[in-house]
This record gives structure tokens, sequence and C-alpha cells, in this order.
């Protein structure tokens, strides 16, 4: 199963009785929306009890073409990383 | 930015009390735990998705006293950046320099 923005929808939607559908969807929409525009702007993100998305800068490197085994040069780049909070973790190996 | 930070961003914009948009945050992160606790991935198409990994026993070692210890199975979320996002966040960075 994979649980997806519809899926999200659905569940503030029926927890949250005070709301709209189109309330509903704006909120996941615009929550989603903050995360990445925070990682954009280059700033990490904590989300207390689940993880914190971390931006990171990588510095350039020589790499390979696997297929062609020809050295190449790999840009610096920006990343974003994310690392579990203790409690996701515990919760997931419970 | 951390929790409380993007609930108070996210009150301004939807226009509901920060109460109320404290409770529906909460609901979405609680949706996520579940579905990976489920051993279930999360897909949010611009975003990313989440899988969980299993990963085998193997034998370690303390890196301080070099001591061999035992580390059981476990579990862990995985993330992947969408390819949206990562293109804009890459972008973003060399936008600045």
């Amino acid at each position: 199963m994979t649980l997806t923005k519809a899926n999200l929808v659905q569940e503030v939607y029926q927890q949250h009785p005070g709301l709209t559908k189109a309330q509903a969807t704006d909120s996941v929409e615009t929550f989603i929306t903050l995360v990445k525009d925070s990682l954009i702007s280059g700033e990490d993100l904590l989300l207390s009890g689940f993880g914190k998305f971390n931006v990171k800068d990588k510095r350039p490197r020589r790499g390979r073409n696997p297929q062609t085994g020809d050295e190449l040069i790999l840009d610096a780049r920006r990343v974003i990383t994310f690392k579990p909070s203790g409690i996701l973790r515990n919760k997931i190996n419970g | 930015m951390n929790k409380s930070e993007l609930i108070e961003a996210l009150a301004e914009k939807i226009d509901l009390p920060v109460r109320e948009t404290a409770a529906i945050t909460k609901t979405i992160i609680d949706s996520m735990s579940n579905a990976l606790v489920e051993g279930d991935s999360i897909e949010i198409r611009g975003f990313g998705s989440f899988t969980v990994k299993q990963y085998g026993a193997y034998t370690g070692r303390n890196p301080k006293s070099g001591e061999k210890i035992s580390v059981a199975p476990k579990k862990l979320p995985f993330f992947k950046v969408g390819k949206d996002l990562r293109e804009r966040v890459d972008a973003e960075a060399k936008k600045k320099k």
C-alpha cells in the first residue's frame, strides 16, 4: 500500500469535522508547499517526532560514468537528506 | 524551521486558528508515521517518497572501544527526494552564487 496526498486529505477531512473538503485539501497542499519552500530556501526543517530534513551542500568530486568507465567531474550540488527521529524509528521497529 | 514555526505559517496561509492548524498538522504527520509503521510507503508528487527498508543483523564495532557488537535486524525509513524538489533545491543554490 502507498499513502498519497489524496489519502492525507481524506484523513484530515475525516478527523476534523469542522473543515470543508476544500479546506482539508488546502491545508494538506499548503503544508507540503511550506515544507518544500523551506528546503528550497536552503533552510533545514525539523518535524519533531517524525524527522529532520537537512539541506546539504556537496563539493564537486571526480566520478565515473558507470557504463563507460570514463572519468568526469561531478559539479558541486545541493541535496536534501532525511534523518528519521528516534521516536519514529522506535515505532517502526516496535 | 521547526514544527511550531511551520504551524504558524500554515495557520496564516489557510486562515484557520493556530490551535486547529496544530491539530491538522498532527493528523498529517501521524498519518505519515502510521503508514510507515504499517510498512506502507508514502508517495507525494513533487515532494518525494518514503519507503521502509529492512536491514539484516550484522556484527559491528563500537567505534570508541573497538569492541565487537552484534547489531539486531532493523527497519529504517528512507526518503527519496522527488525530481522537481531536487532540481529546485539545487537550482536555488546555484542562483545565489
